[in-house]
C-alpha cells in the first residue's frame, strides 16, 4: 500500500505520464523481476562474495577458504606502496585518458555540426575505432612506440629527434596509454554530442545570432549547455572505463603476461595490481579488498566528475 | 589414498550442486550428466598450452584401452596456468590431466594435496627414468609427493653468429667458440672482445635477463635453500650473477632486449645481437624469426657446460572423477617409448637420459645451424645439470629480476639502485 501512496504523491503530472498501476497489481513487478533476478546472481552476488573474501586471508591455491581476518586486507593495502603507486597510475592516467578525448569529441561534434560535408561517411568513419577490439589497439599501438623497431621513434628520427623509450619512462608510457584509450573513444562520444546537437531546436542558434553571438559565443551559450545530458553521460561513462583501465596497460608491457605494468611498475593501475595479486601471486583475499578499494574510487571519480559537468547547468 | 564412501559422498555433493546450478539457469543440466556410470564410456580431458605432439598417441591409447576417450583442451601459456589455479581453488573444473610448466611447478607443488601423489601409484620405481633435476622440480619440499611427471626438457646451449664473429675478429668454428668461454667470466670478456670489433648496430648478446638466468640455473643453490627458504639476498652467486651482467651492460655488451617480447622477435632478423643462451625449442624459433641469416647461426656449449630453460610436467588433480585412469595415461605419456615418439612428431627433448643414447637424438644436426650437432649438444647439457631446489616464488623473483634489468638497460635505474628495487619487489611478495 505505501509504494502506491508513494507512487501517486509526486503527481500533478498525470495528464503526461502513464497511469501508476493499480495498487496491489504485482504484474509490473513480474515483468521487471528477471533482471533483478539476473543482476542479483551475477552482480549483487559477486560484490557481496568479494566483499566478504576481502575480510580473509584466502589463497586461490590454499587448502580451502580463508581465515576470517576482520580488516586486515585493508589496512595493508593502506600501507602498501605498490597500491599508492597504482593510484597514482590509475589518476594521472584517468585524467590524460577522460579530459582530450571529451573535449576533442565536442570540437569535433561541433565541426561535423557546422561545415563539414558527408557527414555520414564521416560518422562512420569515427565510430570504426570503436569497432575495433582493445587488445588489437594495444598490440598496434605497441608496435607503433616500440623503442628499436617501432614507426614513431622512426619519424621522431627524420626530424632529428633522439629515440624515446616509451615504455621505460612514467609520463611517456602514460602518453601512450591515454592516446590507445583516446583514439579508440574520441570518436564514439564524438557520435553521441553530435546526435545531441543535431536535437537542439534551430531557433536558439537563429536568437543567438540576431542577438549578435558569434560562433564561438553560441557554443558557448547554446551548445554546452543544452548539451549537460549527453555531458554527463558521457563523463560518467569514460569516468567508470577509465578509473577500471586494464587490458591496454597489461598488453602494453612488452612481455606476454606481464603484470607489473612496466618494468618499474610506471603504469601499473588498480585493476592491473589487482590482477597481479589475484591472478599472479594467488593472494584472492587481498585482491578482493583492492576490488572493494576499486569500486570506492570509482565511485567518487564518477560523483567527481557529475559533479563538475553540472556546474554547466548553473550558467545556464 | 581415497575410500569408496568418500568418492560417493562427493558425487552426491556434485549432484545436489547441479541440481541448484539447473534451477537457476536450466543450460548446465547438458555439463552434469557425464561419467562412466551411464556412458560406458570414460572420457578423458588433458589440459595443455601449445603442441605437445600427442595426437596420433592419443588414437593409439584408446585403441589399446577399449572404453576410453581423450580429449584434447588447448589454451595460451598464462591463462592455462591462472585457470588451473582457480579451478584447483574452487575444487572443480580441472581436467583430468593438466600440464604444468617448469616456471609454475614450485608455486603449484607447494599445494601438493591438491594433486595426485605419483608416488601412490608405484612410480617411485621408476625415478630413475627422469634426469634426477627433472625429478626434484616437481617433487615436494619434503620429498613424500610427487605431483608431475616430466614430459621435456630444454638443455641449454649457446647460439651464436658465425657471420657477426667474424667481422669481430673472433674465430667461428664451433669447438674454438666453445673454448672461447670455459666459464661466465671468460664469456663477458669475449663480448668486451667482439664489442671492440663489433659490426655497426649489434650487440654481443640479447638482454641481461637471459645470460642471468643461464647464470643461476647451473648454480647449486639459486633463489631457495634446501629447505625452502628464499635465499635471493643473501646467496653470494645471485649477487655476483647479477654484477657480472650488470657491467657487460654498462660496457654496451647487451642489445636490451627481453626475451619473448616483439622487439625481441625483430631482433633475431634484424641481427641486433651476436649470441644467446639458448635451449632446445628455441631452434626452431629462431629458424622462424630469423629466415634470412640461415646457415650463419651456430651453436656451441654453454659457459659452464650445464643448463635448462623451460619443459612442462602432467600433473593429475585430485578432484578428478577419474584418478585411476589418469594416471595410467599421464604414466604412458610420458614413458621412454612415448617421449621418443614426441621427439619425432615434434622435436621436444625428451626427459629421460636412457634415451639420450638413442642414434635418433645424438645424430640430430640442424642445416639452419651450420649442420650443428643440437642433439648431442643439448642432451649433453641437461645431462650434466645439477638438481637445485625450487620453491613456490621462483616464478616471481624471475620477474622481479627481469623487471630489474630493463630499469638498467633502460636507464632508469643505477645497477645498484636496481638490486635494491628487486630485492623490495621480492621482500613486497613475501608477505
Amino acid at each position: 500500500m505505501a509504494s502506491a501512496d508513494k507512487a501517486r504523491s509526486p503527481g500533478g503530472s498525470d495528464a503526461r505520464r502513464p497511469r501508476p498501476p493499480r495498487a496491489g497489481s504485482l504484474v509490473p513487478y513480474l515483468y521487471i523481476a528477471p533482471f533483478f533476478l539476473v543482476f542479483a546472481l551475477f552482480g549483487l552476488f559477486p560484490m557481496v562474495a568479494t566483499a566478504y573474501v576481502s575480510l580473509t586471508d584466502w589463497s586461490l591455491l590454499g587448502t580451502g577458504p580463508g581465515r576470517w581476518i576482520g580488516a586486515d586486507n585493508y589496512e595493508r593495502l593502506l600501507h602498501d606502496p605498490y597500491m599508492w603507486n597504482a593510484a597514482r597510475n590509475t589518476v594521472s592516467l584517468f585524467v590524460l585518458a577522460t579530459v582530450p578525448q571529451l573535449v576533442l569529441a565536442l570540437v569535433i561534434a561541433q565541426l561535423l555540426d557546422w561545415a563539414l560535408r558527408a557527414r555520414t561517411l564521416i560518422s562512420l568513419g569515427l565510430l570504426l575505432p570503436y569497432f575495433t577490439s582493445v587488445a588489437a589497439v594495444a598490440i598496434v599501438f605497441s608496435v607503433l612506440f616500440s623503442r628499436d623497431f617501432g614507426l614513431v621513434n622512426h619519424l621522431l628520427d627524420l626530424v632529428g629527434a633522439g629515440p624515446v623509450d616509451w615504455p621505460a619512462g612514467r609520463l611517456t608510457s602514460h602518453l601512450t596509454v591515454a592516446a590507445m584509450v583516446n583514439w579508440r573513444w574520441t570518436g564514439f562520444n564524438a557520435l553521441i554530442y553530435f546526435s545531441a546537437i543535431r536535437l537542439i531546436p534551430r531557433e536558439l542558434y537563429e536568437t543567438a545570432a540576431i542577438d549578435g553571438a558569434g560562433r564561438w559565443r553560441q557554443f558557448w551559450h547554446v551548445t554546452l549547455p543544452m548539451l549537460r545530458l549527453a555531458l554527463v553521460f558521457t563523463a560518467v561513462l569514460s569516468t567508470i572505463g577509465n578509473i577500471q583501465l586494464f587490458t591496454e596497460p597489461l598488453l602494453f608491457s612488452a612481455t606476454q603476461g606481464n603484470t607489473t605494468g612496466g618494468s618499474g611498475r610506471q603504469f601499473q593501475t588498480l585493476a592491473l595490481y589487482l590482477y597481479e595479486e589475484g591472478f599472479r601471486s594467488f593472494d584472492f583475499g587481498y585482491a578482493s579488498a583492492i576490488a572493494w578499494l576499486l569500486v570506492l574510487v570509482t565511485a567518487v571519480a564518477a560523483l567527481l566528475s557529475l559533479a563538475l559537468v553540472l556546474r554547466i547547468r548553473s550558467e545556464d | 589414498m581415497k575410500s569408496p564412501g568418500n568418492g560417493s559422498r562427493r558425487r552426491a555433493g556434485r549432484n545436489f550442486r547441479c541440481a541448484v546450478a539447473a534451477l537457476f539457469t536450466g543450460a548446465l543440466i547438458a555439463s552434469c550428466t557425464s561419467g562412466p556410470d551411464d556412458g560406458g564410456e570414460t572420457e578423458l580431458t588433458i589440459g595443455l598450452f601449445g603442441d605437445f605432439g600427442y595426437r596420433e598417441l592419443y588414437a593409439q591409447y584408446e585403441k589399446e584401452h577399449p572404453g576410453i576417450r581423450i580429449v584434447e583442451r588447448v589454451t595460451a601459456f598464462d591463462d592455462h596456468h591462472t585457470s588451473l589455479a582457480t579451478h584447483l581453488a574452487t575444487g572443480r573444473g580441472a581436467n583430468d590431466i593438466e600440464a604444468v610448466e617448469t616456471g609454475y611447478i614450485g608455486r603449484f607443488k607447494s599445494e601438493p594435496g591438491k594433486f595426485v601423489n605419483f608416488l601412490d601409484h608405484g612410480v617411485g620405481a621408476q625415478r630413475d627414468w627422469w634426469l634426477p633435476w627433472k625429478w626434484d622440480q616437481s617433487l615436494s619440499t619434503d620429498g613424500k609427493s610427487q605431483i608431475g611427471l616430466g614430459t621435456d626438457v630444454g638443455g641449454l646451449a649457446m647460439c651464436y653468429r658465425t657471420d657477426m664473429f667474424e667481422k669481430a675478429g673472433l674465430p667461428t668454428e664451433r669447438d674454438e667458440v666453445s673454448a672461447l668461454w670455459p666459464d661466465w667470466n671468460a664469456y663477458f670478456a669475449t663480448g668486451d672482445r667482439y664489442t671492440a670489433g663489433a659490426p655497426a648496430g649489434t650487440r654481443f648478446f640479447d638482454g641481461g635477463a637471459t645470460v642471468f638466468n643461464a647464470m643461476i640455473g647451473q648454480a647449486r643453490t639459486g633463489y631457495y635453500d634446501d629447505d625452502g627458504n628464499l635465499v635471493v639476498k643473501t646467496n653470494p652467486v645471485v649477487r655476483q650473477s647479477w654484477d657480472a651482467v650488470t657491467q657487460a651492460i654498462g660496457k654496451g655488451q647487451s642489445a636490451r632486449l627481453t626475451p619473448l617480447t616483439n622487439d625481441w622477435n625483430n631482433g633475431f632478423a634484424e641481427s641486433r645481437f651476436a649470441t644467446i643462451p639458448c635451449p632446445s625449442w628455441m631452434t626452431a624459433f629462431i629458424q622462424d624469426q630469423a629466415k634470412s641469416s640461415a646457415g650463419k647461426w651456430d651453436v656451441a656449449t654453454v659457459p659452464g657446460g650445464s643448463g635448462n630453460w623451460g619443459g612442462s610436467f602432467l600433473t593429475v588433480p585430485e578432484q578428478g572423477d577419474h584418478i585411476d585412469e589418469a594416471v595410467e595415461l599421464a604414466r604412458w605419456l610420458t614413458a621412454p617409448e612415448q617421449q621418443k615418439a614426441v621427439f619425432k612428431e615434434n622435436g621436444n627433448l625428451p626427459s629421460q637420459p636412457a634415451l639420450y643414447k638413442d642414434p635418433a637424438i645424438t645424430g640430430l644436426v640442424k642445416p639452419f645451424f651450420n649442420d650443428a650437432p643440437v642433439g648431442r649438444i643439448f642432451t649433453e647439457s641437461a645431462l650434466k645439470l645439477q638438481p637445485q631446489p625450487q620453491g613456490p616464488k621462483s616464478g616471481e623473483v624471475m620477474v622481479a629480476f627481469t623487471n630489474g634489468f630493463n630499469r638498467v638497460e633502460a636507464g632508469t635505474e643505477s645497477p645498484d639502485a636496481a638490486w635494491n628495487s628487486v630485492i623490495a619487489d621480492i621482500e613486497h611478495g613475501e608477505r
